[in-house]
């Protein structure tokens, strides 16, 4: 494909389970795609340079920087956001555990944050609290100091397993 | 005053129970409403703002007329348009300073905006950023505070004549007979560092200016003081009524540091007006740390009347705080806001006072949280630690033997702060039990008695809440107050409304960012009128066209606890008792007899309604109601407590409205080889008043702890000589993740305030105040040493133990230390080039080599022999930057040496640099080169290239000769070969 600079492109993705069409200029980072062109605005955008990690979206099932790529490369693929975490307006274990341990404050980093732990808890079923620390390390919250947050995800993965086993001795 | 029930007594959902948040649902499923997620009116352009690469320059021309051509521009604002359509921001003190939006005549720091570009869309407006020409002469820049104080110093602003713009000397008590009387006067001199608690969310803001009525129409994520509205006013040269400030929902973090978004509603209103169109900027992250705000570095020398057995009878602080280029309301503020608790937690009666606001090259300073509490404490329980140091005594004896006792409060200290309540000695043995002191100080010793580097510190400290907005009116003389009339109080405000369907609706003017004051306002209401929480519904978002507010609004000086959930208690009790006097005329009761719960209102063993029942009367009947019952049912209390008193004639001023009292203890150990400061434990004990939600308390204390870990250990807005800001990045600004917060201890206890009326006080911000000095403290007890600075970084923790470098593996070249000053860089290197010297010596001379050898060379131009103009686009890291350079060939010594040097300026900063050059003949025939530079960059290059510029400048440089060997030689040079060439002359790795 012949690219303009300033010239928008039609792309296509998967947005949290839906196809979704919108336009962009090859230069366009994805998260303003995502914010701007298809208004979810969970996505946050905290510094643009890919330290803070407000802006991460699962791309193919892999959590992204969504500041440090471009829409273009989204082009065909499948991006979940923190809108796709709960179902009927009914939060997942997850998003509960960030509640019930206070984890969030302003909950600007929050979007990010959750987006990461759901690919970790994904790879790393069952974590020690040195893992849970060092995968957010990818993250900067400035209100908690983390405290909450690990936790929250450290309960969320113990449940996970209890009812993994119960369900298990079920069969 | 409001009864509490003990925590462990407290009903779910009222106040003081751990109520999970009503804010959280829609945070955690990406449904809040920042500032950049709301919507905007049709034809909304975006602005994109152009800033000064210099620290100290003049502005000598502004044209932007080749942006304007640019496609999607609109237009762009300038100095004039400014000066046109504004005033310079009202200052407090009293000092000709022109403070303008823009840039007008001059530069001040790296970052200030000049102009702001419009365009159709953000990009777009980034774009036409570099075409704004914009011809600066640069000045001298002054950046550290006590050479500012100096006569020969850059002045800042001519028509001020000196850089300190506001001196002011106190004394309370008799502190030179209590000096005189001393047998020890202990003194110590600190410096606090900038730093900031840099909210995620960065600034936003949607400007409209609307002609027909001359109002400009702004939303944008302020967190107050609302007194900023009026300087907002000023500036913009409208009546009150002609600026409706509005805010979204939810903010992303502040701290104290979307105070400073004033300025640019200010700016943002300015280019709407300039365009014709609503207008929205938002900041970027290099913005942000360069050029939004900062705590305020302070130089202090303190010192103490000591008795024998470490009891101090005086103080005496001699201040600098350093405000950066302009004194931006509300400074001088860091000073005045600690003012009457100067003597922190002690009963120390004597103090003298000198405290001088100075001017320098860096970017305004401002609220953050903890405001000037973390600067005063500092030297203060450094000192304390320095005292017991120097006489042999237990740094806590110390503290124990001077805190105010129990039993005397309300307290009025030197100074004038009224401490409300507190059992300060009661605290300090509940941290020693509960927190396990004894254990802790074993474990010093063994660690100690294993060699290894290990100190405990301590931190008692006075937390003030709920700011007098007359403090800040102590910078100027009893006589200049007399001529601006007393200031004073701290005026909150809530409205409970329950409409005809009898939900209830509150509003606070609280603009929260994160603490969950929605949380607490349900809880409050839900007790007092027996409702659901869940059906409450809190609005916080503050419209100043038709929301109750007042000069006190914002979130800031932890006043929500204390006096807006006061407001919303008092708003409350009104609907509480008309509804009762309405069910009390129906039934014929007493109105006292009436009760609230579970969703009714009735009397005990007697007649029930439902709530919303009662509500409707007054809505859908109001002819039922009783005499004097005006129909409707909308409260609004407003609060501000009568302690809160202007300062009198001598100086006294009781600064905030409440007093916590924080007892923190640590035990750090310091890795000898690396530098690194580890922290083993730490305690941290809150005596906050009555808590209105545990959890919610616990998270402001966990938040501000792990700030403060940042503060002691990580962060720091760095500045070269030149005025270079060089903390662009989150690479380069490193603030806690999650493996360096060490989770805390907390302990609590609740005396009451008797000011407020729910008993709260204020406790977001105590940990800001007490965990850099106490952990300071800890070092200062493992290495021995009274010179601490912060930020303990391993580098500069390394080089205050002294270790004894082992020698360099055989081979390795080290750099050269890095000379001072901004971005200096240095390097030598050589290549070998198969021609022989006086072949290369005249290649180098040849203008057409020379164009091809410089990287990124577009254009070479000769001026004169050997020197000439050039045009070359130079990338490091995330930006590239053209620059307009003179290169020059000087000291030729054919076919020996030379020197090539050259110098460039670019909308992202300014380059100069000079390389020496060797030849020498080789035995094959070749030629050696050898190259030995130096370099310094200035500008956005400086900020955000940091972490790259050494990296950067050795491959950029490497090229240049590489190049002239490839030309020399006609073919591609096999990197390998240079490798090799390096570990056969001994150069092994250059990092």
């Amino acid at each position: 494909m012949h690219v303009r600079a300033d010239q928008r492109f039609p792309i296509q993705i998967e947005l949290n389970g839906r196809q979704r069409e919108g336009l962009a200029e090859p230069r366009m980072q994805l998260c303003d795609f995502l914010r701007h062109e298809l208004g979810t605005t969970g996505v946050h955008v905290g510094c643009e340079h890919g330290v803070c990690g407000a802006c991460t979206v699962l791309v193919d099932g892999v959590a992204s920087r969504s500041c440090l790529m471009l829409a273009v490369q989204a082009h065909e693929r499948r991006i979940d956001t923190v809108e796709s975490l709960s179902r009927d307006n009914i939060m997942n274990d997850l998003q509960q555990a960030f509640s019930r341990h206070h984890a969030l404050q302003c909950g600007f980093c929050t979007a990010g944050i959750l987006m990461s732990c759901v690919e970790f808890l994904e790879r790393v079923p069952s974590p020690d609290e040195t893992q849970v620390r060092d995968m957010l390390s990818g993250h900067l919250c400035r209100c908690t100091g983390y405290t909450g947050m690990v936790r929250a995800v450290l309960e969320v993965a113990q449940q996970r397993q209890e009812t993994l086993v119960e369900n298990n001795n079920d069969v | 005053m409001y009864m509490q029930k003990s925590i462990a007594e407290a009903t779910v959902g009222h106040i003081g129970s751990r109520q999970a948040r009503v804010e959280d649902a829609a945070l955690l499923q990406g449904q809040g409403r920042y500032a950049d997620d709301m919507a905007t009116p049709p034809g909304t352009l975006q602005a994109a703002v152009v800033r000064s690469p210099h620290a100290h320059a003049r502005i000598r021309s502004v044209d932007a007329s080749r942006a304007l051509t640019m496609k999607g521009v609109h237009g762009v604002l300038t100095g004039d348009d400014v000066k046109r359509w504004s005033n310079p921001f009202p200052v407090g003190v009293r000092a000709p300073m022109e403070h303008w939006p823009l840039a007008v005549d001059k530069v001040r720091y790296v970052g200030e905006p000049v102009c702001v570009v419009i365009a159709d869309d953000r990009y777009l407006a980034e774009d036409a950023l570099d075409a704004v020409q914009v011809e600066y002469e640069p000045l001298t820049p002054i950046i550290d505070p006590e050479a500012a104080t100096l006569n020969d110093a850059p002045i800042l602003h001519e028509g001020v004549g000196s850089n300190v713009v506001n001196e002011r000397n106190f004394r309370y008590g008799d502190p030179e007979r209590a000096f005189a009387e001393a047998p020890h006067r202990i003194t110590l001199k600190v410096q606090y560092p900038r730093n900031s608690c840099t909210p995620i969310e960065c600034y936003v803001v949607l400007a409209q200016y609307l002609p027909a009525s001359e109002t400009y129409d702004v939303m944008a994520n302020f967190q107050g003081p609302y007194a900023l509205h009026s300087v907002m006013c000023r500036a913009l040269n409208v009546p009150a009524n002609r600026l409706r400030l509005r805010t979204p929902p939810d903010s992303g973090g502040s701290f104290g540091i979307k105070q400073g978004v004033f300025p640019y509603v200010v700016l943002m209103g300015l280019a709407s007006r300039k365009v014709g169109a609503p207008v929205k900027w938002v900041e970027d992250r290099l913005e942000h740390l360069q050029a939004s705000s900062s705590a305020t570095n302070r130089v202090c020398e303190i010192e103490a009347a000591v008795e024998a057995n470490g009891r101090v009878t005086a103080l005496r602080y001699d201040q600098i705080d350093d405000c950066g280029a302009y004194l931006r309301a509300p400074e001088p503020a860091t000073f005045y806001r600690m003012h009457g608790n100067l003597s922190g937690a002690y009963t120390i009666r004597n103090l003298a006072v000198r405290n001088r606001v100075v001017l320098t090259n860096k970017m305004p300073t401002g609220l953050n949280r903890g405001f000037g509490g973390g600067q005063v404490y500092f030297a203060l329980e450094r000192l304390m630690q320095h005292v017991a140091a120097e006489l042999g005594l237990d740094p806590l004896e110390v503290i124990q033997r001077n805190l105010v006792p129990a039993g005397v409060f309300p307290y009025r200290a030197a100074a004038g702060a009224l401490l409300d309540s507190g059992d300060y000695p009661a605290a300090v043995e509940l941290a020693r039990r509960k927190g396990n002191l004894d254990e802790l100080l074993q474990r010093r010793d063994q660690a100690r008695a294993e060699g290894r580097l290990y100190g405990i510190g301590y931190a008692a400290v006075v937390e003030p809440s709920i700011s007098n907005m007359g403090y800040i009116t102590v910078a100027m003389t009893p006589e200049e107050r007399q001529k601006a009339g007393p200031k004073n109080g701290a005026v909150s405000t809530a409205t409970v409304s329950v409409d005809p369907l009898g939900s209830v609706t509150a509003h606070v003017s609280s603009t929260p960012q994160g603490q969950g004051h929605q949380t607490v306002v349900a809880q409050i209401i839900s007790e007092l009128l027996g409702v659901k929480l869940e059906s409450i519904s809190v609005n916080v978002e503050l419209d100043t066209g038709k929301d109750a507010w007042s000069i006190a609004s914002g979130n800031y000086s932890s006043r929500f606890s204390g006096a807006v959930a006061g407001s919303v208690y008092n708003a409350t009790l009104k609907i509480r008792e008309r509804m009762a006097t309405i069910a009390a005329d129906m039934w014929q009761v007493s109105s006292t007899d009436v009760r609230f719960a579970d969703g009714k209102i009735f009397v005990e063993n007697g007649p029930s309604q439902p709530f919303h029942r009662v509500a409707g009367t007054t809505h859908w009947s109001p002819g039922l109601l009783p005499e004097g019952e005006t129909g409707g049912l909308r409260e609004t209390a407003f609060w501000t407590p009568p302690q809160l008193e202007a300062p009198n004639d001598q100086d006294c001023i009781n600064s905030s409205l409440c007093y916590g009292f924080i007892l923190d203890f640590c035990g750090v150990e310091i890795d000898r080889v690396t530098g690194q400061v580890r922290i083993d434990k730490y305690v941290t004990t809150h005596d906050a008043g009555r808590i209105l939600n545990p959890m919610l308390v616990e998270g402001q204390i966990l938040g501000a702890y792990s700030q403060a870990l940042g503060v002691a250990l990580m962060e720091e807005f760095a500045y070269g000589e030149d005025g270079s800001f060089l903390s662009g990045t989150l690479a380069d600004y490193l603030i806690p993740t999650a493996p360096e917060v060490v989770d805390p201890v907390i302990l609590h206890m609740e005396t009451p305030s008797p000011f407020t009326p729910l008993g709260a006080k204020g406790v977001g911000e105590g940990n800001n105040m007490s965990t850099p000095v106490c952990i300071a403290n800890a070092v200062a007890d493992a290495l021995g040493r009274s010179d601490i600075k912060l930020p303990l970084t391993p580098s500069r923790v390394r080089s205050m133990i002294g270790i004894d470098e082992p020698a360099a593996p055989e081979g390795l070249v080290m750099d050269a230390p890095k000379v001072a000053g901004g971005s200096a860089l240095q390097a030598n290197d050589l290549v070998e080039i198969p021609a022989p010297p006086q072949q290369v010596f005249d290649a180098i001379l040849d203008p057409e080599t020379l164009k091809a050898i410089i990287p990124g060379c577009h254009a070479l131009e000769l001026e004169s022999e050997n020197h000439y103009r050039a045009d070359v686009t130079v990338g490091v890291g995330m930006i590239r930057a053209r620059f307009a350079a003179r290169v020059a060939l000087t000291d030729l010594d054919p076919p020996h040496s030379l020197r090539l040097s050259g110098s460039g300026n670019s909308p992202m900063g300014s380059a100069t640099g000079s390389a020496k050059i060797n030849l020498v003949a080789l035995e094959n025939g070749n030629t050696r080169l050898e190259y030995a530079y130096e370099a310094a960059v200035t500008g956005k290059v400086a900020a955000v290239g940091g972490r790259m510029l050494q990296s950067a400048s050795r491959v950029i440089i490497g090229q240049i000769f590489t190049r002239l060997a490839q030309r020399l030689s006609g073919k591609p040079i096999d990197t390998s070969l240079w490798q090799r060439l390096r570990a056969l002359l001994g150069m092994g790795g250059t990092k």
